[in-house]
Order: C-alpha cells, then structure tokens, then sequence
C-alpha cells in the first residue's frame, strides 16, 4: 500500500463551539495515506471535540476540512461517513438494544456490500471468536472491552479511509488494549489513516508517525513523536499550576 | 358458557380497537424514541376528515380514504417530525413528554376550528358491512362486520408491522435510529430520514386505525380517543414498551374482560359504576407497579448526547448589574400599578379574570416547583387540586368548618396524596412517572369526583357565604383580590425561598443528575417524596382559591385534562422560575377572555395557542417567555453599552 501519498485527512484552520461555548480555536493538521497520527492533550484540550468536528457530529464554524481531497466541511455526518471516514466515539459506539449480528449488520450491509454481508461477519467472527459466541446477545449484556471489539471488528473486516479512534483503549485491561494496537497496526498496514485519542501518550506515540498536541483547543505542537513527549509534559505542568486554566 | 361469549364477543371490537392503539404506541417507541401521547389525536384526525369528506361533502369513499388516510396520515407523522421531535435533544424526556402532550390537548381542540363544529356521526365502514351478521359463534352469539373487520385489521396490522420490525434492514435501522440517531449516522446512514419514515409508518397506521375503528363508536368524539389511548397505553406498559404481541394481546384482554365483567356485574353496584370505569387505569398503575422492564423507561440511552450544547443560564442570572437594576425598578413599578389598578379603576368582568388567572397562577407554582427545581413531571396537579377543594368544602358542609380552615386541612390532604403517589412510583423515572401521575389522575376523575359524597354529583358542591368570612364569594369589593393576592405572593415568596434553601439545591442536584446526587449523600428517595409533598400543597392551596372564584367546585374544573393543559402551558412559558408561573397564569385567563371576543368557533384555541407553544418548546427546552427575556436583555445590554460609548468619539477602532 502507499505510505506518505495523498493526505487522506486534512483540517485547516478549524474552529467549532457547543452553543455559546468555544471549544477549537483554528486547529490544522494532516494524515497521509497509511499513517498513523496521535492527538495528545490533557482533558478538555479538545481532543474529543476534533474527532467529533471531523466526523460531522459537531459542526465546524469556521474552517475547512478534507477527506481524500474532497472538502467535507458542512456536510451531515452520515455522507462524511460514506466517504470513508469511520469514527468510533469515546465510550460506548455501539447500539445496546440490538445484538451483536445487528450491530455488525448495521455497519457491513453498507460499507461490504449487501452480496458480502454473511462473507464479512464470518471474518468478523474468525477474528474474534468471543463475538460469534454472543452473537445473539443484546450488546448492553456485554461488557466494556467486550462492546469495544464489537467497534473494532466493524472497521476491521472493511478497512475504511480514515479511522478516527477516540480513546478506544480506555479503562481496558492491558492485554485488550494490546489486541487494540494490534488492530489499529492492521487496519493501517492495509492503507487506513489513522487518528488516535489517547491519554496512554506512550502507546499512542510508539504507532504514531505524527503527533499533534492540543492545549486549550489550540495546536501546541505537531511532528515527529519523539519532539511530542516534551510538550506534552510541559502542557501537563502548566495546566496544573494554580489560575492557569483561565489564561486564554 | 354460551352466556360467557355472549357478554365476551362484544368486547372484541373494543378489544382490537385498544390493540391496535396500543400496538400503534410500541412501534412509535421502538423506532422514534418517542411515546406518542398524540397517536390517539392523530387517529382521531384521519377519522374526523374521513367522515367529515363522507357524510358532509359527499366523496366516494375510496377517494376520502386516500385523503385523510394515505395523505393525512403520513404528512401528520412527518409534520411531527419535522417541527416537533427532530428539535428535541435526544436526552430531553421531560419535553418529548412534553409535546407529546401538546398533541394530545392540541389536535382535538384544533380541528372543530377547523372544519366546524359539526357533531359527526359515525363513519362508514369500508371492510365488511358492520350490520351485517356473518356467522354465529357457539349457538346463538352472533358475529358482525364490525367485529370481523376489527379483529381481521388488528392481527394483519400486528402480522405487518413484526415483519416490518424484526426482519427488514429499514426496521433494523429504525430501532438503531431510536436509539441513538447520531451513532447511526456514524454509519453512513442518513437519520433524519429513517427517522421520517418512522414517523410516516406509525402516522399511516394511526390513520388507518382511526378510520377503522371509527364505526365502532356511534360519535366521533375526541373524548372516545382519549379513553382508548389510556387503554391503549395500559396494554403498551403491559409489554414494557418492547413487544408488539404482548401489547396486541392485552389490549384485546382489557377489552373483553371488561365488557365482560360489564355483563356480570349489577348496575347498581359498587363495582360496576366506579370499578369499572376505572379498570384500563388500575391494569395501568399495575403494570408500573410490576413490569420490572418500565422502571428505566424513558431514560437518555443516546452515549453521543454530550455533543448537544448545553442550556443557557436564565436571563435573570445572567444579567448585568445595570439591567437588573432596571428591571427590579420595573418590577416594582408593574406590581404597584396592578394592585393600584386593581383596586380602583379595573372593570369587574376583567377584575374576575385576573383574579382567577391569580389563582391559576398558585396551581402553576406547583408545577414550577416540581418541574422546574426538583425536575419530575407530574400530570396529576388539577387532580390535586381538586382533593384539596373537595376536602375543604366537604369539611365546611359536613361540619360547618370554616372554608379558609379547610383549605389548609385540603392543602395537607392534597399534600399527603401527592407524597403517597410519589412513594408509590419511587422506582419509576421520567415516562414511568409521568404515566403513573397520568393514571392516579384519571382514576380520581373517574372513581372518586364523580362519586355522590364527594362532589354531590357533576354539578359539583356550590359554596355557601355562610362558610366564608369577609363577603369572599361576591363579585363586589376587593375582598377576593387580596385574598388570592396574599396569597400569591406568600407562595411565590415560599417556593424561591425553598429554591434558595437547602432542599432546593438538593433537589437542583436531583434534577441535574440523580446518580451524582446520591453520591454526594442526598436522600433520593426522601427528596421525591417532599417535592411531591410541597407541590402537592401548592396545587391544593391554588386549587381552594379556585374553588372560592367559581364559587362552586366541579369534577369539571379538575380533570384530567386540564392537569395536561396545566404542565404544558408552564413548560412552554417558562418552568424556571417563579414569574414563569405567574405569567402562564395571567396569559392563560386573559387569552381565554380575549377569545371571548373572537369567532364562537375559536373558543376552544386557548390551549391550541400553547400547545403551538410547544414548537418552540421542541427547539427552546427553557421556555419561550424565558428565551424571549434573555433576547431582550441582550439586546438592552448592547444598547446601553451604545449609550456609554456614544460620548467618546475618541474610540473607532473595531472590534
């Protein structure tokens, strides 16, 4: 696959608020082709709220933002969906009330084609075993990590364009989040771009090939990771020094 | 057994008729979210313009099916939709109850505005001939069309719809949808417009059911629609909101069980002239009390929720010091002009109006107090405040208690009834709450106003000078005016000190999250019960001053309606504050009276005019008096900064 092509994910200069309240302040980045960037930042940096702003949830009020070339900005989350990007959102991204078959159903019909439905659930099935045990079971009866592979087999079987992960790992055992960075370096190996949030900053910078640091819903830092692991200590020590939260 | 059936079949169409209803009600469930209180207006729509089209102008039947069926059916849904529920955020239970609601008050008010007053007899059955018998079941129980068609449409509708549900993709994603329409739409799936759909299907069944069940009853009245949706909703709680088959099946069985039980029981007893009217509520209450599948009903299941920005501060704490200067003064001004009006130079038919919008004004604090601070919706409050008034003027012809006497014991029954009705329901939230305050309310309008030793009949108990001091009962002077302003002004002043207090933040940390005020150690349980309790004494203070107004208590004046109207006209005003109360008060009775002016045919618009008050309810959850308030303060803030900056020339750089 092409490593370092055409970026797949581009943000210029994006700026988005939940009513009144302003949340980013003109963030730009960009992911190529079977890269992987990690989105780094202490809580309420904005990291949610870029994932969120990428996939249409939040719209953006100024700025412009590009999946593989074609400008997305504006666009309904459901047709920024079927461009290819897949956001799997922070907690819970999978419908309780219906089973596991239902959940992956939902997301195969579409993006496999209806002829490959029953192909891609048996590869989601081979992939994890656990999920064809339960198949029948409302989601909402299975456990965190377990609801969370229910996300990853989604986006595993039909890689999409872009993932954005959105703290995926969080509040797993050590050895799920090791099954995590495991499917993240798949999906990527098959061409996906992938934009990780995360708070475990090492795990996210050893799959990274970019880092982007968000400080107060402002970009502190993009590059390398290496550069990325001093200031996002830096960021973490002035946020905790008394009165600085209210500094911008 | 031949006898059995005989009083049995009968009860099928009635039976099939609160199926259908009911079914009607789990699949607008299961796949919008929302509990329709206004399926039964919907259908009760599609039947009135199907027998409107018929009987009055004359259309071949066929034509006038696709009109208020196919057409009206759908578009009503979607009109829903599109105005009212796609607003709502998706956590929001208290408004999609709300307007819900709205519809229900609404629509039934709003189409003899429509299309006239006409009392519309029955419309013609399109199935089979419904006098026609068909066959006998048994020996000697005759069948007839309109059992047949009834029974035919109910399992062909139900058979419809499962498949529609369980085994199509458009199903699968319409319980997606209901779920959480944005992780749908992380799917590439376009919501709103499964959601649409959703809301088409449930309007066409509404429609069809409507125009169906319609021979069965020999009106089309809208009261004939009300007391089916509340049979309808019994059956639906029956199967916890979730099964079609179960809801089909006890909807048939509270049917046939009370047409039976109709059959057997003597006219003259207990049993049979308030038991059983009563039954759909206590199958009702049952279900609440025991269907472990309803106590989390109603609850935000959308985990993307927190994408919705969250609600404004009132405008009254958001205010500079300069506007709320001004305001104050204003306040003062305004309140000092009423009373002066008042006394002096007001006419007496508009000094009546006033007074009584007073006294609506209490009622509606109970309802700022329990919906806005402590954030439970109650759909009980008349009834409340009629326990009060029937306490008061039974004690006062009973014993010769002095009527201001009994309104304090009145106030205090009131509040013990409410408490018991909130200890009763302590596991249930939001819809399982708002549905079991539904049902006590219906079962007192139904089993206990009516009743002979309570209200002496419908005409109600007429208030007799004797029990008052002060010529409080006469029109002349201003006895009652300061009365009912007192009042007012007591229990405004009680309920912000209550909000201010410590209960009030307990309560405020209810309302804000149940689980983290637990954690911080408020009394969940113990909170309801006294936010129950004190709305419950508010209602029954407001409702004795009401009864001293119409100078005679009415089961009428207590319904169950008016308890709907009540929550409705609040919540769209404003159930933030205070002044919220007092303005839905004041603006209900003068619009009331306005209308007095307007068109015989417009008389019943004042609760259209709120439940159209509800549209922007859906988009403005903090209430339109209040959006309004915030808008005018900002503008008034930028206008006196405008002011300042005036004199300076100096500055012109821009901003």
């Amino acid at each position: 696959m092409i490593h370092g092509g055409n970026p797949a994910l581009e943000l210029d200069g994006v700026c988005a608020a939940y009513g009144p309240y302003r949340a980013l302040f003109g963030v730009s980045f960009s992911v190529q082709e079977g890269a992987a960037l990690a989105l780094l930042g202490p809580n309420g940096a904005g990291k949610s709220t870029v994932a969120r702003v990428v996939s249409g949830l939040v719209p953006a009020s100024s700025g412009r933002i590009r999946v593989g070339g074609s400008d997305v900005t504006g666009k309904p989350a459901w047709a920024i969906a079927r461009t290819g990007l897949s956001h799997v959102p922070e907690g819970r991204g999978v419908f309780d009330s219906l089973s596991v078959e239902e959940n992956l159903v939902l997301s195969l019909r579409r993006r496999a084609g209806r002829r490959n439905l029953a192909a891609s659930l048996e590869r989601a099935y081979a992939r994890f075993p656990l999920l064809a045990e339960r198949r029948h079971h409302r989601v909402g009866t299975l456990s965190g990590g377990q609801q969370r592979l229910v996300s990853l087999a989604k986006v595993l079987v039909v890689p999409p364009r872009v993932l954005v992960a959105d703290e995926l790992s969080l509040g797993l055992a050590p050895s799920v989040v090791d099954d995590v960075y495991a499917a993240f370096a798949d999906v990527r190996r098959s061409g996906t771009a992938l934009v990780v949030v995360e708070q475990q900053v090492d795990r996210a910078l050893g799959l990274a090939s970019t880092a982007v640091v968000l400080e107060h819903g402002s970009v502190a830092y993009v590059g390398p990771p290496s550069g990325a692991r001093g200031v996002v200590a830096q960021v973490l020590s002035r946020r905790s020094r008394p009165g600085s939260a209210d500094r911008r | 057994m031949e006898q059995l059936l005989g009083f049995a079949v009968p009860g099928v169409p009635y039976g099939c008729a609160y199926a259908v209803f009911a079914v009607g009600l789990v699949l607008t469930y299961q796949t919008t979210g929302v509990f329709n209180f206004g399926y039964g207006a919907q259908a009760y729509a599609s039947a009135f313009v199907f027998a409107w089209l018929v009987d009055d102008h004359a259309w071949p039947t066929w034509a006038a099916f696709v009109c208020a069926v196919v057409v009206l059916g759908p578009g009503l849904g979607l009109v829903f939709d599109r105005f009212l529920f796609r607003r709502i955020p998706s956590t929001n239970t208290t408004a999609k109850i709300v307007t819900g609601l709205s519809l229900l008050v609404g629509i039934p008010a709003l189409l003899p505005v429509v299309f006239g007053n006409g009392n519309l007899v029955g419309a013609p059955s399109i199935v089979f001939n419904p006098g026609t018998v068909y066959f006998h079941l048994g020996a000697g129980v005759p069948v007839n069309g309109t059992y047949l068609s009834a029974a035919l449409f109910t399992v062909a509708m139900l058979v419809v719809l499962v498949l529609l549900l369980r085994t199509t993709h458009l199903g699968l994603e319409m319980r997606a949808a209901a779920e959480s329409s944005r992780l749908l739409e992380l799917e590439g799936v376009n919501a709103r417009r499964v959601t649409a759909t959703a809301w088409a299907v449930s309007g066409l069944m509404a429609g069809i059911a409507g125009v169906l069940l319609a021979p069965t009853e020999v009106t089309i009245q809208p009261q004939d629609y009300v007391t089916l949706m509340v049979a309808a909703i019994a059956a639906a709680a029956c199967a916890a909101l979730r099964s079609m088959p179960v809801a089909a099946l006890f909807g048939v069985l509270i049917g046939v069980v009370s047409l039976t039980a109709q059959g057997y029981l003597p006219t003259s007893s207990f049993w049979y002239s308030a038991v059983l009217p009563a039954f759909p509520f206590i199958v009702l209450v049952g279900a609440l009390l025991f269907v472990p599948g309803l106590r989390r009903l109603g609850q935000a299941t959308d985990p993307l929720s927190s994408v919705d920005p969250p609600l404004p501060l009132p405008a009254a704490r958001a205010r500079g010091r300069e506007i709320d200067r001004i305001v104050r003064t204003g306040f003062w001004a305004l309140l000092f002009a009423f009373v002066a009006s008042m006394l002096t130079w007001m006419p007496p038919a508009w000094e009546t109006v006033l007074n009584q919008g007073m006294a609506y004004s209490v009622v509606f604090l109970s309802v700022t107090f329990l919906t806005g601070t402590a954030g439970q919706l109650s759909l009980a409050q008349a009834t409340l405040a009629g326990i009060a008034a029937f306490t008061a003027g039974q004690l006062a012809s009973h014993l010769g208690l002095d009527f201001l006497a009994g309104a304090v014991l009145g106030a205090l029954a009131a509040s013990l009834v409410a408490g018991l009705l909130a200890f009763a329901s302590l596991r249930l939230r939001g819809l399982g709450l708002a549905l079991m305050t539904l049902a006590a309310a219906l079962l007192f309008d139904v089993a206990v106003f009516p009743a002979q030793a309570v209200s002496g009949g419908t005409g109600g108990l007429a208030l007799e000078s004797r029990w008052l001091p002060l010529d409080l009962l006469s029109s002349n002077g201003h006895a009652y005016f300061l009365l009912a302003f007192v009042v007012l002004v007591v229990c405004a002043g009680a309920v912000t000190l209550v909000q201010r207090g410590t209960v009030g933040r307990f309560l405020a940390a209810m309302r804000g999250s149940e689980l983290g005020a637990a954690g911080v150690g408020v009394n969940l349980a113990w909170q309801r019960v006294l936010a129950f309790a004190l709305s419950g004494a508010l209602a029954g203070v407001g409702g004795t001053l009401l009864a001293i107004q119409q100078t005679v208590i009415a089961p009428g004046e207590f319904n169950y309606q008016l308890s709907l109207a009540f929550v409705v006209i609040v919540v769209t005003t404003g159930v933030g504050t205070v002044e919220g109360a007092i303005q839905a008060g004041i603006g209900l009775v003068v619009l009331e009276q306005l209308l007095q002016y307007a068109p015989q045919r417009m008389q019943g618009l004042a609760f259209v005019v709120f439940a159209i008050g509800a549209l922007t309810y859906a988009a403005h959850p903090e209430g339109i008096v209040e959006l309004e308030k915030r808008r005018w303060t900002g503008r008034a803030e930028r206008a006196l900064k405008r002011l300042r900056r005036a004199p300076a020339p100096a500055v012109t750089g821009r901003p």
